[in-house]
């Protein structure tokens, strides 16, 4: 992962993460930027649970184009907050979206068309304070927004770069396909039979994939289907401890530097606790042709 | 709060759930008068039978293990973008007398005083569900005489036909479900008004804690207790009163 941030996420970069909205959140990459000490970057995504309030906590971001920003089961952001209210750490421009149009903004850059219409927004506020919604004509057009690189987990992937997802994939495939360039993590790394075995569930075209990197647990707390429940008291921790910043920096400190990487951080947790033992599987496909 | 959000739910209706105790809602409706409905989940799902286990989001496992559909967010958003989306909830920090909802800023967007989350989905459900209602704690800061930024745009300036003019497609608000009370639309629109008082509570408690002078209606009645079933399937899907407890995380918002 390091290699991987280091590599593809330069300073000043625009990055989609937690496309899957509340499942499949990427944090071992976001906690790998913020131990990198990356700057100015401008976040892309639907809703972010937690892990763009630590990303601007940590003051590594200028810009966030986002539907919404907080923690999904506890409520407020307070880095959020702060960088808004009182420019805490950095003084954080937004991009207010609903869930749609982030999606239709991603979907224009990816049919490279300058923007798309939709009949949703039409008599919200957002459209005064984000110049990238333009009413005309009795629709709202929504400007193409172009990630420089998307991050997503997954539950598996090959070396190629073929990843399998499942269950709900939020505005996943119109961010990889948008963005210049996917990482992906991973659950598990897999054999290119196994990904091959399925390829109408594979993600995105291998030739956006710069990186794959396996990192299992990567996108605790939230939930993976099929491998890890979602760590509900993980979540209320943060955001009894980012009430301050004092707090949010003792949690920065415990969570991110103080350990080197996702599987240090795996010995840290209960993770038997969320993982996920009852398994059930769908039934295979027939790809037969002769 | 959660069996009255609940009776909103028609049996037969597509309903766009959401997060917190609209989930709670929908599974209380499932299992008492509406075993017909359908729920969709903006994360990209469609389930009939609530999840079986507790839901600290809508993107948690269990809501994902026997879904109808697990999807794209944009193929859900097709659904409500046709009109086909009976009905949505929508969480809010502020609403207002035209039922305007504010999740976004408390004072001026460029040095808010308060940044709340934004709009999620909301601004989505407001303006493309065929109706909608939103759950709110009764106090006088939430319920405002206008709300100084429109997240999710209900009547607008209250004139009629405000919707229609600004080319919103869907309904709009039916409903605005307190911990004190019910209030309600007439019909096209316009001005909310008191329909209902919970039990335990009065007309007077009701208006002193709106920031507005609140319009009852002739016939305002006191909301009719939760059923057993009701009560038996909240108690079911919130076993821990982690929503619905004393000290439950109704207040805020939610995407």
């Amino acid at each position: 992962m390091a290699q991987a941030i280091q590599r593809f996420v330069p300073d000043g970069a625009s990055v989609a993460m937690g496309t899957a909205l509340e499942p499949l959140i990427p944090f071992a990459a976001g906690h790998e930027l913020i131990r990198q000490r990356r700057r100015d970057l401008a976040l892309v995504g639907p809703i972010s649970d937690a892990l763009f309030d630590q990303l601007i906590g940590a003051g590594c971001v200028r810009r966030v184009t986002a539907a919404w920003v907080g923690n999904v089961s506890e409520g407020l952001g307070h880095c959020y907050r702060r960088a808004c209210e009182q420019g805490i750490p950095a003084p954080l421009e937004v991009h207010d979206h609903s869930n749609f149009s982030v999606s239709l903004a991603l979907w224009a850059a990816a049919w490279q068309v300058p923007s798309l219409p939709t009949s949703s927004l039409l008599g919200s506020d957002i459209l005064r304070t984000n110049p990238n919604l333009v009413a005309a004509d009795g629709l709202v057009h929504v400007q193409a927004v172009r990630p420089d690189i998307a991050i997503v987990h997954v539950q598996r992937a090959d070396e190629h770069g073929r990843a399998h997802a499942w269950g709900p994939l939020g505005i996943t495939e119109e961010a990889g396909l948008a963005a210049d360039g996917v990482i992906v993590s991973c659950e598990d790394l897999v054999d290119s039979s196994v990904t091959l075995s399925d390829p109408n569930r594979i993600l995105f075209p291998e030739t956006k994939v710069v990186a794959v990197v396996h990192e299992p647990g990567g996108a605790h707390p939230s939930p993976v289907q099929g491998h890890f429940k979602r760590d509900h008291a993980f979540y209320r921790d943060y955001a009894e401890q980012s009430r301050s910043v004092a707090g949010f920096e003792a949690w920065l400190s415990r969570w991110v530097f103080d350990v080197p990487d996702r599987a240090s951080y795996m010995k840290e947790i209960d993770g038997e606790a969320i993982r996920i033992t009852h398994h059930q599987f769908s039934a295979p496909a027939d790809f037969g042709d002769t | 709060m959660v069996a009255v959000a609940s009776r909103e739910i028609r049996d037969g209706d597509l309903v766009f759930v959401g997060m917190r105790l609209p989930i709670l809602a929908y599974a209380v409706a499932r299992n008492a008068h509406a075993p017909n409905a359908r729920g969709l989940f903006e994360v990209g799902l469609m389930r009939d039978q609530p999840a079986s286990e507790f839901l600290g989001t809508m993107g948690d496992p269990p809501n994902v293990t026997g879904a109808l559909w697990a999807t794209r967010m944009s193929n859900v958003m097709a659904l409500m973008a046709q009109g086909r989306v009976d009905l949505g909830f929508i969480g809010g920090a502020e609403v207002d007398r035209f039922g305007n909802l504010n999740t976004s800023y408390i004072g001026e967007p460029s040095r808010p005083k308060v940044k709340l989350p934004g709009s999620g989905g909301g601004a989505d459900i407001a303006i493309l569900s065929r109706r909608w209602v939103t759950l709110m704690s009764h106090e006088r800061r939430r319920l405002v005489e206008r709300v100084s930024f429109i997240t999710s745009p209900g009547y607008g300036d209250g004139t009629p036909g405000w919707r229609k003019r600004n080319g919103l497609l869907g309904g709009g608000p039916v409903a605005i479900i307190t911990t004190l009370g019910v209030l309600r639309f007439s019909e096209g629109g316009g001005e909310a008004h008191l329909a209902s008082v919970h039990p335990g509570h009065t007309v007077a408690d009701v208006r002193a804690n709106t920031g507005w002078d609140l319009k009852v209606a002739d016939d305002v009645s006191e909301t009719s207790a939760p059923t057993d079933a009701e009560l038996a399937a909240s108690r079911r899907f919130d076993p821990e009163g982690f929503w619905t407890g004393p000290s439950a995380r109704s207040g805020g918002t939610s995407p």
